[in-house]
């Protein structure tokens, strides 16, 4: 019904678009064609016409479809007789949701007799109040038409205008994104509140017994709730920071050399894009990976050496799979870096008799460093966050050990963990999900914010 | 080749008087199908600065670069002719790129000390030739490179402060120190003074002149007073051919090709 009143709205604003443009279209000819003797080009003068109309009826269809039902709930809700439904939020809930079945027809019959009179009134009155709004709407696409046209002179700003209405539009755009970002940073921040009443934070950040099972009844043994996160934090880094980064540091800054310094052009050309399709390979097929080819064959090898507890699901695998995903962001940025060290440093290296290795040693790479190193932990911040591998290769148990081929579990494969399945939302077992997620948070901030503003500094330096 | 063949060829405004440095004969550079350098031929010697002149784009960077062959590093280059040290080819196989360079050093037209210290800047060429084996050695040669390019007494102090952080006069006279510590025959400088002020300029050309005789001195400029200024012999290059090649008096006072004329006194370029 409202989409009817919407494209009707649309309509409106449409032919405001044609008078407007057609009246800007009569000033450009009575000014014969002068520069200056009309301020704007007619299609300026349609366009501001159409956005008077557009804006205040979406504004109101979009109140409309935000609270609607509830206008509609809270009267179908008092035209119930008393006593009619529970007291509770609950059942009032429950009583709502029941007509609202009835009304998209999901159920044929009702539980509830009063539910049938409430679903008619429901309808009748959404019917009724689709058509106010709607009609309203419409009403006001006309209104702001032709007040839009009013306006229209030939020395009338409609450009500016129509310029500064985008720009809103624009600004409105971002917003979006930007407030999205801070309502997820709130909720995390909340949750983790609610965690820290349950568990000190001196606990969670320094405890070193993870043991997320809280008893769920009074005489459930063994599930006593041990939220010490240290494990989980080390894990995190061994894979991420550690295995992680042995793999792809040496291996991306060797690739970035030889694609830099080394490679014709034409090899280039073919090699950069497809070291960039590795990059795009979804994590979860490296988590398979990973599980299936990986973490045996790294379990083998530990027996082969004589390792007999070896586990299955090992750090290491987790670690080098990680490294090999990690490899092509590691290796881009050090391209960019060792691009960015101008073409004479390498000149005046080669000049005084330097090796094209000693060159990349002694100059290239020392004046490379800081975009490196920035690079570098951009790589961590990335690894430390992905999840897919370590959920399939990694393990979920919190050791606190250095031995690769030990299982460990880091803080993302935990929050998988806590909260797959059905939850219960107030136990702590739960809430601990957004304090790891917090703490994730925080750490991959800085690092992202520390390894820009150190990339920044070296770009500057070079230009 | 050998020496034979080079003496063969009348040296292009050789003085006669010592045996020449450099020379060079035929010299012919492609970039791709372009012919950036049709023929050159020259001797350079010790006792002379010798500038190259000539107009944007006429080949006398090019012919520079050919001296210690850093036209190896521009893909697409060739170089054909040949061009002899001391009378050794410097394309023979037994001539290795690396001893070249370190006899034939190049002062560029950006002052591009590397970013470390300007300890580490001087010593740098002889660290990786391995031309001192202790550190008193070594503060040695970085002392008396530094004090040859006159910048000693400006930066003895502070030898550990970054070669970035010097202003560019005294960055270009570091990069010549550089070049000076690993003691080599030949010194290329490609525009040196075109990115500095005046000051600095004379400052660098006033050190060219103290280092004249002890080092062979090829300087690439477009400023024909700083040419004027500095050298002994001037090169005439244009579009590709050296055109004149003779005493720097001579030139700039009584050219004889009337292309060299219409240079120097304005005419065009």
């Amino acid at each position: 019904m409202s989409w009817g009143f919407a494209w009707l709205a649309l309509l409106v604003a449409a032919a405001g678009f044609w008078m407007g443009r057609a009246r800007g279209v009569r000033f450009a000819e009575a000014g014969a064609h002068e520069i200056g003797s009309v301020h704007s080009r007619p299609h300026y003068h349609g366009l501001f016409v159409a956005i008077l109309a557009l804006l205040p009826a979406m504004a109101l269809l979009l109140l409309w479809a935000l609270l609607g039902d509830r206008l509609i709930a809270r009267e179908v809700l008092a035209s119930v007789p008393a006593g009619g439904i529970g007291a509770t939020d609950l059942d009032r809930e429950a009583f709502l949701s029941e007509v609202r079945g009835l009304v998209r027809g999901d159920y044929a019959a009702a539980f509830d007799p009063n539910a049938e009179a409430a679903a008619a009134l429901w309808k009748q009155l959404a019917q009724r109040w689709g058509v106010v709004f709607g009609l309203g709407s419409v009403a006001l696409a006309a209104m702001g038409a032709l007040w839009g046209w009013s306006r229209l002179r030939p020395q009338f700003r409609a450009r500016t205008r129509v310029e500064r209405m985008t720009m809103l539009l624009l600004v409105v755009a971002s917003l979006v994104a930007i407030l999205t970002t801070f309502g997820i940073v709130a909720s995390l921040v909340f949750e983790s509140f609610r965690f820290f009443e349950l568990v000190s934070p001196m606990e969670f950040l320094f405890g070193t017994n993870w043991s997320p099972q809280t008893a769920m009844r009074a005489d459930q043994v063994g599930s006593s709730g041990a939220f010490g996160a240290v494990p989980l934090f080390w894990g995190t880094v061994f894979i991420g920071a550690i295995i992680a980064m042995i793999v792809a540091i040496p291996l991306g800054l060797m690739t970035a050399i030889f694609l830099t310094q080394y490679a014709a052009p034409g090899f280039r050309k073919v090699a950069k894009p497809v070291l960039e399709v590795l990059a795009g390979v979804p994590t979860v097929v490296y988590g398979f990976f990973a599980a299936l080819t990986v973490a045996p064959a790294v379990r083998d090898f530990a027996i082969s050496i004589g390792i007999s507890d070896a586990s299955s699901e090992s750090a290491l695998a987790a670690g080098l799979v990680m490294g090999v995903m990690i490899i092509p962001f590691v290796s881009s940025m050090a391209d960019d870096a060792l691009t960015a060290v101008p073409q004479s440093m390498r000149d005046g290296s080669l000049a005084m008799g330097a090796t094209p290795s000693e060159t990349i040693r002694k100059v290239l790479i020392p004046a490379a460093l800081p975009g490196i190193v920035g690079g570098v932990l951009l790589a961590v911040s990335r690894a430390i966050g992905e999840t897919m591998i370590v959920v399939m290769a990694a393990g979920l148990a919190a050791n606190l050990t250095a031995n690769p081929f030990h299982s460990v579990t880091t803080v993302t494969a935990q929050i998988v963990a806590l909260l797959t399945g059905d939850q219960e939302f107030d136990s702590a077992k739960t809430l601990s999900a957004f304090a790891l997620g917090l703490v994730l948070f925080l750490v991959t901030l800085a690092l992202n914010v520390y390894a820009l503003a150190v990339v920044k500094t070296y770009r500057e330096a070079y230009d | 080749m050998n020496d034979q063949a080079f003496s063969s060829v009348a040296p292009a405004g050789g003085t006669g008087a010592e045996k020449p440095k450099m020379t060079a004969r035929d010299v012919r550079v492609f970039y791709g199908a372009f012919e950036a350098l049709k023929g050159v031929s020259i001797d350079i010697s010790t006792e002379n600065v010798t500038a190259f002149i000539g107009p944007s784009g006429c080949g006398k960077s090019t012919f520079l670069r050919c001296l210690n062959r850093m036209n190896d590093t521009v893909a697409g280059a060739r170089v054909e002719g040949s061009i002899a040290l001391d009378g050794r080819d410097i394309h023979d196989p037994a001539m290795d790129v690396v001893q070249l360079r370190a006899r034939v050093g190049m002062v560029f037209q950006k002052p591009n000390p590397f970013p470390k210290s300007i300890y580490d800047n001087v010593a740098y060429g002889p660290r990786i030739h391995g031309l001192a084996t202790k550190k008193p050695e070594l503060d040695g040669i970085v002392e008396q490179s530094l004090r040859r390019a006159g910048l000693w007494d400006e930066v003895k102090d502070r030898l550990a402060d970054s070669g970035t952080a010097l202003s560019g006069g005294q960055q270009q006279r570091l990069c010549i120190a550089r070049a000076i510590a690993v003691n080599p025959e030949v010194i290329l400088m490609d525009e040196p003074a075109s990115a500095l002020d005046p000051i600095a300029t004379a400052r660098i050309e006033e050190l060219i002149d103290e280092l004249r005789g002890r080092y062979a001195i090829v300087i690439v400029t477009h400023n024909m007073q700083q040419a004027a200024r500095v050298s002994q012999k001037v090169a005439f290059f244009h579009l590709g051919n050296m055109v004149e090649y003779g005493d720097t008096r001579e030139i700039f006072t009584n050219p004889k090709q009337s292309r060299t004329k219409d240079y120097i006194t304005g005419r065009y370029g």
